[in-house]
């Protein structure tokens, strides 16, 4: 089925509505790299204005990639609700933009219309929204989830405290880990990411993590996130797991690179619950995704970018998880070539998953060759802030050590708090206060050297 | 281009730094102080000074010439990949993994043991540096060997060095190329054996050999791990995984090709 469009006396024709999606979506280097975007700026707003006119019952009608050929559409096509959907079954992709910035689109009528949208439906209306309109229906709304506090309240923003280290030296990330909380980070998860990546290491890094978290009786969970076979096997030998980590894709063939099937999460999932070491619920998955990670491991099936990583929410919708990341800009500019581009894509990612019931967080970063610096992440944490992101990943002085590459500092996600009013989770912000962190008169986190707080001896 | 070290910084009251014996533990930058909420001026300065050694890294230009000069008159040839310029290499990596027409009908087919490839890679400070001392460095060590001239690629991918060696028919290549700048490190080059290679060879069959530079692994110690990996190669005649299995320093670093994951590993 083609679709087509006049435009300044020019028709344009598009092949199918995957050619249409990719035509439609904001110029980025990815989609140039795999030879899908837009030719010239007027077809890409040809594209939009056939994109607008489309039926949303069409996407639940056609398989961008075959039912047969990929368990993600499977899981897409086989949890769709149509009762959910009904209300919207005779809109076009316009009309639903149109709705979604209604009044009529509360808070309560979007959690109540998520499991009717598919990703594709979500990535669709993206591409026919400015940043602004992704911002203030993102901020509409409200994905909460629970595992020893409350992630998503309105009017929090939590963070992930993440401490690397090039060799996995425990003091050295106890010091990182120190440092961030004395800035307030950590609330979402103190996550590392391991340099090697063993199941021998990982049970080391999570003893130490579980030992610090225990001491002080920090309200938050903690997570080494290694490959989700490696944290199964962690769990057989009664290591500390609070969350199962796993990158993931909007493809089956992009997670069979990842090395994961849907049935290997859904076991990791069924391990992790069984330990019931959540306090205040019982969400245990944190994935990270990305855009172009598809194309990177050559499984994007000619779809966009920004459609395929779409997808990779319904996998992470399918787990209830606690915590999910765009890793934006990580990836490099193949894919995202520029600031513009990596924050069009942080907001875009977020907005999908919100739309789709995931709580989504984001890593804003970037790396030495992409054309991007500091000011862009400056923008874009405002920007993601300000629509309601889940939660933002923090490390010390903005400098990863151990990946080589730029994310958020500390300092940075403190700002943002203060700028717009946001708190920690609040078992989180209630133990900040508690250990004289944090001080409530001024509402300010107090400027303390180690030795000044009781968390001085968390570096043995 | 190393990280300067962070000055060190007092408290308002002009109290010593208790961060200081924390800082011995890690490279990160810990405990650097606010200014209300912010970073104080002199850390935001050092962060912009290391970020802007990292991206002149990345766009510097080879100077080609000044390997020539360097080299003495010792024969090499010049190629430049099918990425017009810099932009365009970034973008597309595809078109710095094969050779520019001209390039490939200028390589002649010879009978060689292996070919030593300098690619400027996302650092030509690093190929700058390190390629010519490292190629002096094996040739000592590969006596008997029929060596390639040097080949020096501009905007090349490690993959380049595949249609490098398929054109001069070496059996094996040892690309030489600058590694994406750290904020610590702008100048670390890293090196990939292929044995056999032909376009379009999957990463898997090379050995990777990384973080070469001053205050990383030095050329010497490089070199000695390379001719060992080479001498291996020629006997197994295979190179990556294979390989990696037999080796007896299990610390030897395999292929870490940036990807989407932060869990490098997955």
């Amino acid at each position: 089925m083609s679709f087509q469009c006049s435009l300044g006396g020019e028709r344009y024709v598009f092949d199918d509505l995957k050619a249409l999606m990719a035509a439609a979506s904001p110029l980025r280097s990815g989609d140039e790299l795999a030879g899908l975007a837009a030719t010239s700026d007027a077809q890409r707003i040809a594209a939009r204005y056939a994109l607008a006119d489309v039926p949303l019952d069409l996407f639940v009608r056609t398989e961008l990639i075959p039912y047969e050929a990929d368990d993600v559409t499977r899981l897409i096509m086989d949890t769709h609700d149509t009762a959910a959907f009904a209300p919207f079954a005779s809109m076009t992709v316009g009309d639903l933009r149109d709705w979604l910035l209604s009044h009529e689109a509360t808070t309560a009528a979007l959690t109540a219309a998520a499991p009717g949208f598919t990703p594709e439906m979500a990535a669709a209306v993206s591409k026919i929204m400015r940043n602004q309109d992704l911002m203030s229906v993102a901020r509409k709304m409200r994905v909460v989830t629970r595992f020893r506090n409350t992630i998503g309240l309105e009017g929090c923003l939590a963070s992930r405290l993440q401490p690397n280290h090039p060799t996995d030296d425990l003091k050295g990330i106890a010091a990182s880990t120190l440092d961030g909380l004395l800035y307030g980070m950590g609330d979402a998860v103190i996550g590392i990411n391991p340099a090697t990546d063993s199941v021998v290491n990982g049970l080391a890094l999570l003893d130490m993590l579980d030992h610090a978290r225990r001491r002080y009786d920090i309200p938050t969970q903690t997570c080494v996130l290694t490959h989700v076979t490696n944290t199964l096997e962690i769990i057989n030998k009664g290591g500390a797991v609070d969350l199962v980590f796993q990158s993931i894709a909007g493809t089956q063939k992009a997670n069979e690179g990842f090395g994961v099937t849907l049935d290997i999460l859904k076991e990791a999932h069924e391990a992790a619950l069984s330990l019931k070491r959540g306090t205040v619920g019982d969400n245990v998955m944190y994935f990270e995704t990305g855009q172009g990670a598809a194309l990177s491991a050559e499984a994007h099936h000619g779809l966009d970018q920004q459609t395929v990583e779409a997808r990779a929410y319904a996998v992470a919708r399918a787990f209830r998880p606690l915590l999910v990341n765009t890793v934006v800009g990580f990836i490099g500019p193949e894919y995202l070539y520029d600031g513009k581009q990596i924050i069009r894509a942080g907001l875009e990612d977020h907005f999908c998953a919100k739309l789709l019931g995931v709580p989504m967080g984001c890593d804003a970063c970037y790396t030495n060759h992409a054309e991007a610096d500091q000011d862009d992440m400056d923008n874009l944490m405002v920007l993601l802030g300000a629509a309601g992101i889940t939660f933002l990943i923090g490390v010390p002085g903005a400098d990863d050590i151990m990946l080589n590459y730029q994310s958020l500092s500390f300092h940075d996600i403190l700002t943002l708090r203060s700028m717009l009013n946001l708190r920690p989770a609040p078992e989180f912000a209630a133990w900040l206060e508690q250990m004289g962190l944090f001080d409530a008169q001024s509402g300010r986190m107090r400027e303390l050297a180690p030795h000044q707080t009781r968390l001085a001896q968390l570096v043995g | 281009m190393t990280k300067k070290p962070l000055p060190p910084s007092k408290n308002r009251d002009g109290a010593p730094d208790v961060w200081q014996d924390l800082r011995s533990l890690t490279r990160a930058r810990i405990g650097l102080g606010r200014s209300g909420n912010a970073q104080r001026t002199t850390d935001v300065l050092t962060f912009q000074a290391a970020h802007a050694q990292a991206r002149d890294a990345v766009h510097t230009p080879l100077d080609v010439q000044a390997m020539l000069e360097e080299l003495n008159g010792i024969s090499c040839l010049c190629v430049r990949s099918r990425a017009a310029d810099r932009s365009t290499y970034l973008r597309r990596p595809d078109l710095g993994r094969r050779l520019a027409p001209e390039s490939l009908a200028f390589l002649q087919k010879g009978e060689w043991d292996v070919v030593f490839v300098a690619a400027d890679g996302l650092s030509s400070i690093a190929t700058q540096k390190g390629a010519i001392p490292l190629f002096r460095a094996m040739q000592a060590r590969l006596k008997g060997w029929r060596i390639a001239p040097l080949v020096i690629a501009t905007q090349g991918r490690v993959a380049l060095g595949d249609e490098i060696a398929s054109a001069l028919g070496a059996r094996m290549v040892v690309m030489m190329i600058g590694e994406r700048p750290g904020l610590s490190v702008a100048d670390s080059m890293g090196v990939y054996l292929t044995y056999a290679p032909y376009v379009g060879c999957p990463d898997s069959a090379r050995n990777c050999l990384s973080n070469i530079h001053q205050h990383g692994l030095p050329t010497t110690v490089a070199a000695d791990k390379l001719a060992w990996l080479m001498q291996q190669a020629m006997q197994l005649k295979l190179t990556g995984v294979g390989l990696k299995d037999a080796a007896p320093d299990s610390s030897l670093p395999e292929n870490p090709t940036p990807s989407i994951e932060k869990d490098p590993h997955a």
